[in-house]
């Protein structure tokens, strides 16, 4: 596979959020608006990329009965990075996330990544592919977000869309609106593009 | 926090519960939840990790990383406790108690990623609970989990012969079941609020 494929079916062919349903403990909890939704994209994608990257250039030194530690811990590290960077620079956003910045450690898509690509590929096609993963991941969350922010607070990005008579929907601010909306998003794109699959 | 323990264990289970609310630990959740046998296994060895997790990492945070200077280092030492005491106990349950094992055992490496173990010890930390609040919290957040991953199997198991649109089929079905779930949970929202 070239580069770019790779990129191409880890972020959409193979999307993790919507194929595999993986990974959707944090990315339902921070759609409630579009800004968490972006920074916790690119805070993902920092992370799987650059964690691909190092499990990769490590995995023919890394012992098998101790690899998936391994492999958490330098997940771990990243994402600590990741922490301490919207400490400082984001002080709102890092205190609004809360504990969904520290859980991308436990999202099973760097995980599933590590395992599944990285422990067996050269580190730049991992990286490649770590990249795809969190774009796809993003992608999905912008999309869940525009639909739950639009409709919850009239906003987007908190640039308000509806204007001052929109009526705001509390259902969409709260739970059980995510899990309505990612179940519809899978239900539209496995009709519309893996129909023979499905 | 003036919130007593009590208070705090069922508004765990009901107001805020850690999987309908939060949104913890949906990977496994939905991944085991086609068998009420094997969800009730899981859901007991989940309940009692984050019990005891809660309490140990209470203690690593307040005791060993705030004196040390050490806290931006938790989320290391949050995984490393939880990951360590989840092999001792595989290690512990084969040895003295081997029916238990062959019931337990094949969840309890899925138990180290699972997103509500860590979850529930970062938000102890964020929301500056007591030892014995975190023990509560810890305790009704694993029957929280237990009780949700229980209704979603019992209700898939009655959905099998039923039909389902072909785009919607596993995954999808359930999300729509525990979002009608996470509905009926707002309806316990008023009675108490911990946030």
């Amino acid at each position: 596979m070239t580069k770019k494929e790779i990129f191409l079916v880890s972020a959409f062919k193979e999307n993790s959020v919507i194929r595999q349903i993986l990974g959707i403990c944090s990315s339902l909890a921070v759609t409630n608006l579009m800004m968490n939704s972006l920074i916790m994209g690119l805070g993902v994608i920092f992370s799987v990329s650059l964690a691909n990257l190092t499990i990769s250039y490590i995995r023919n030194w890394t012992p098998r009965s101790v690899r998936m530690m391994v492999q958490t811990l330098i997940i771990a590290a990243y994402v600590i990075i990741v922490d301490i960077f919207l400490k400082a620079n984001m002080p709102d956003i890092s205190k609004q996330l809360g504990p969904y910045v520290g859980l991308i450690i436990t999202n099973c898509i760097l995980m599933g990544r590590a395992e599944a690509f990285a422990a067996k590929n050269k580190p730049i096609d991992s990286f490649i592919d770590g990249l795809g993963a969190g774009v796809g991941y993003t992608i999905v969350l912008l999309l869940i977000a525009s639909i739950r922010e639009l409709f919850g607070f009239g906003t987007l990005f908190g640039i308000s869309i509806m204007g001052s008579w929109w009526t705001k929907w509390s259902i969409m601010v709260m739970a059980p609106s995510a899990f309505f909306i990612l179940a519809i998003l899978v239900w539209i794109i496995n009709n519309r593009y893996y129909s023979s699959k499905a | 926090m003036e919130i007593s323990s009590f208070v705090l264990f069922w508004a765990a289970i009901f107001t805020s519960n850690i999987l309908l609310t939060n949104f913890l630990g949906m990977c496994s959740y939905l991944s085991v939840s086609k068998e009420v046998e094997s969800s009730f296994g899981l859901g007991m060895a989940v309940f009692f990790v984050l019990t005891v997790t809660s309490a140990l990492n209470w203690i690593v945070y307040h005791k060993v990383l705030v004196p040390l200077g050490l806290v931006y280092l938790q989320f290391v030492f949050f995984i490393i406790v939880i990951a360590a005491f989840v092999q001792l106990l595989e290690l512990v349950v084969e040895r003295y108690a081997p029916a238990l094992y062959y019931t337990l055992g094949i969840f309890l490496p899925l138990i180290t990623v699972n997103c509500a173990i860590f979850g529930v010890s970062l938000f102890l930390i964020i929301r500056k609970y007591s030892f014995i609040q975190s023990i509560a919290f810890g305790a009704g957040s694993g029957v929280g989990w237990l009780v949700a991953i229980l209704m979603l199997a019992g209700i898939r198991n009655r959905m099998k012969e039923k039909f389902v649109p072909a785009g919607l089929q596993g995954a999808g079905i359930a999300l729509i079941i525990t979002g009608i779930m996470a509905l009926a949970f707002i309806g316990f929202s008023g009675i108490v609020n911990v946030q």
